[in-house]
């Protein structure tokens, strides 16, 4: 015992516990708790059933209280296990319950009404995931259709936004054009401007271009962003420029140089713009709320906050569907944490 | 084989380019090259960028510019027509004042826990740990979600049955029901908004730490420094450009806190978790008594405190630049 407590106490180059070390575990600790728990709990409460979310306390895991249909009755009865005052146990189905006696039946033997003291009874539960919450919303109402459109307009964003920004971004490193300096001024200038500054405006040039309810309206936009083509602009210069004079000899197209030589060297930065425009786009939510006004048109985000602002959440649904928005991005953070994170070090991307 | 089309597209997009190339020379195709993103960005920030003060001083409900009624400063007459500005009761605009000054708050205290709370976890992640890039993840992950799936997390958290107020009741303490009292809904919401973000500053500060030269340390080490003296002679000084960068693009942020306050409480109980940007997007778009004019006003006001703190901002980022050129 001696033995263990040394091993897991021992410190590397034979100190001893400094508080700063008890401080760094806890903190680390706390902090795994406190940054995972929430999601994990939300992931567990998504496939409670209504009656196992309005539980108090809430279970760990997603319970179902058992319901048998008897003979004579119309709703299908909950089914308990009974001590009987013989000491017996039997499972029982339950009529109904006045004050503190429950009126139940024997399934098999429907005629006869016993009554219990609700004391001795349990309810008899099994664990069963309600994969219903994730079904119905998508089958029956509109998610899907919300799903689509979160899934285009992340797509298409994501696309223009590597082909416009690593365009400009070439000619802004690579070619000494009139202008230039201040096409730089320009796109300094707009980091400043944030889109909750210029909403009244933007809205009356989408609806002036007839982009109001459309998804190209949410689209168009967000994708000339002046951080991804500041990022690919550092990126190029790096390239040297004697690759290119070197393809002019061969006769190559200065669009051929941008196609078959710029693009493949900046490869890395490229991948790195599309993780960050995915995420940014799938997350997406004030512009969106504000042109799109018809429902079939909805985000996902924009769909989940209509349906859990209603006066009647229905929490069942919400948290299964919050799930499925969530799933991308943590398909991101596990497989791709790393890009973003050396991005945001190296850049101060967000 | 899915970028196959697009190769095909690059080539036959080839020819015409060539042509274009033969007209206009270099500089042409230079023009060509930067010529989609300019003109998304023209169309979608700077015309809206300009109009914005152009609809400031009109009014009326019309949504073109050129239906709406000239009425000069009156919109930011209106939002600063005010008793006391102290007292958003006495102003004509209450909700605006309330706002601003909710805002206020929101902002000193919110900011001062996210560099705080940042700074603890960077010096932390600093340490010779085991598996650093395992912590580093983990204190990183909430910055991905979306504004609306934290909002939802946390209101399901924090609802009056829910998980919190559960182990609330565990340690024998009464539930509380958070975002119904004002004061817990103000203090919820900075809390979840530093829940969400703080990962990302901590990872520019944990940069920081990682570029203070180690001889540094190796040398107080061998001098018998304490840690203490360590922390404020060594690492507070070298990692203060870092920090200031922190401060003020969590400043910058804070201001324009929207979205997920917005999921979190809708701007409730009452008006206790209205902040600017929501009053803008009230005003401007869901309210009965729309008032784009109005809306603009203020998204100017807002954005004339955004230029201050971005040139700010980008003055310390050439300062840093040029210290670190000598």
């Amino acid at each position: 015992m001696r033995n263990v407590s040394a091993f897991l106490l021992r410190r590397r180059g034979g100190r001893g516990w400094h508080w700063t070390d008890i401080f760094t575990w806890f903190w680390l600790i706390a902090g795994f708790l406190v940054m995972f728990g929430p999601a994990v709990w939300l992931v567990n409460s998504s496939f409670k059933t209504p009656a196992a979310l309005a539980e108090f306390p809430p279970t760990i895991l997603p319970y179902v209280t058992a319901e048998t249909v008897v003979e004579g009755y119309d709703k299908p009865l909950p089914l308990y296990e009974v001590k009987l005052p013989d000491g017996t146990v039997q499972v029982l189905a339950e009529v109904r319950r006045i004050g503190i006696v429950a009126q139940m039946v024997d399934p098999e033997n429907p005629g006869e009404i016993i009554k219990v003291n609700i004391q001795d009874r349990t309810p008899k539960r099994s664990v069963s995931f309600a994969f219903d919450n994730y079904v119905r919303p998508l089958v029956v109402n509109d998610f899907v259709l919300y799903l689509q459109n979160s899934v285009f307009v992340t797509v298409m964003a994501t696309l223009i936004t590597l082909l416009t920004n690593s365009m400009a971004a070439f000619a802004l490193s690579k070619y000494n054009f009139r202008g230039r300096s201040a096409v730089m001024m320009l796109i300094v200038a707009t980091l400043m401007v944030p889109l909750s500054v210029i909403l009244v405006p933007l809205y009356s040039v989408i609806s002036a271009m007839g982009l109001f309810n459309s998804l190209w309206g949410v689209i168009l936009p967000t994708v000339a962003t002046p951080t991804g083509v500041f990022m690919l602009r550092q990126y190029m210069l790096t390239i040297p420029d004697e690759l290119i004079d070197a393809a002019r000899m061969d006769k190559a197209s200065e669009w051929q140089i941008y196609w078959r030589i710029i693009l493949p060297l900046t490869a890395p930065a490229l991948a790195v713009l599309a993780i960050f425009s995915v995420v940014w786009r799938w997350n997406d939510f004030l512009w969106p709320l504000i042109v799109l006004s018809r429902k079939e048109l909805y985000t996902l985000q924009v769909g989940l906050n209509t349906y859990a602002g209603e006066l009647n959440v229905q929490w069942h649904y919400i948290l299964a569907m919050t799930v499925v928005t969530m799933i991308p991005v943590v398909l991101v953070f596990v497989f791709l944490q790393r890009f973003i994170t050396t991005g945001i070090a190296g850049t101060g991307l967000k | 084989m899915i970028l196959a089309p697009v190769g095909w597209l690059a080539r036959v997009l080839d020819p015409p380019l060539r042509a274009l190339q033969r007209v206009g020379g270099r500089n042409g195709m230079a023009i060509f090259f930067v010529a989609p993103n300019m003109l998304i960005f023209g169309i979608f920030v700077l015309i809206p960028l300009v109009i914005n003060f152009a609809y400031s001083m009109t009014g009326g409900g019309a949504l073109f510019l050129g239906d709406r009624i000239f009425v000069g400063g009156e919109q930011y007459g209106r939002l600063f027509d005010c008793g006391n500005y102290l007292e958003p009761n006495s102003c004509r605009e209450d909700l605006f004042w309330t706002a601003v000054w909710n805002t206020v708050f929101f902002v000193v205290l919110q900011v001062a826990l996210m560099v705080g709370v940042a700074l603890i976890t960077a010096l932390i992640l600093n340490r010779d740990l085991k598996a650093r890039s395992f912590w580093r993840a983990v204190f990183f992950f909430p910055v991905l979600l979306s504004p609306v799936v934290v909002g939802l997390i946390w209101r399901w958290i924090l609802q009056r049955q829910g998980l919190l107020n559960y182990m609330i009741y565990e340690l024998g303490f009464d539930p509380i029901n958070w975002l119904v009292e004002r004061n817990w809904a103000f203090a919820a919401a900075i809390s979840v908004s530093v829940w969400a973000h703080m990962g990302f500053y901590a990872l520019i500060l944990l940069a920081g730490l990682q570029a203070i030269p180690k001889d540094l340390y190796e040398a107080a080490e061998m001098d018998g420094t304490r840690p203490a003296r360590v922390f404020w002679r060594i690492t507070l000084p070298l990692l203060a450009p870092n920090l200031l960068v922190v401060l003020v693009l969590t400043l910058i942020r804070a201001v324009q806190i929207f979205d997920e306050v917005y999921v979190l409480t809708g701007g409730g109980p009452g008006t206790s978790t209205l902040f600017i940007t929501q009053y803008i997007y009230e005003v401007g778009f869901a309210s009965l008594l729309r008032n784009p004019g109005l809306a603009s006003a203020a998204s100017i006001l807002m954005g004339a405190v955004l230029v201050v703190l971005t040139l700010f901002q980008l003055g310390i980022a050439r300062r840093g630049e040029r210290r670190s050129a000598k």
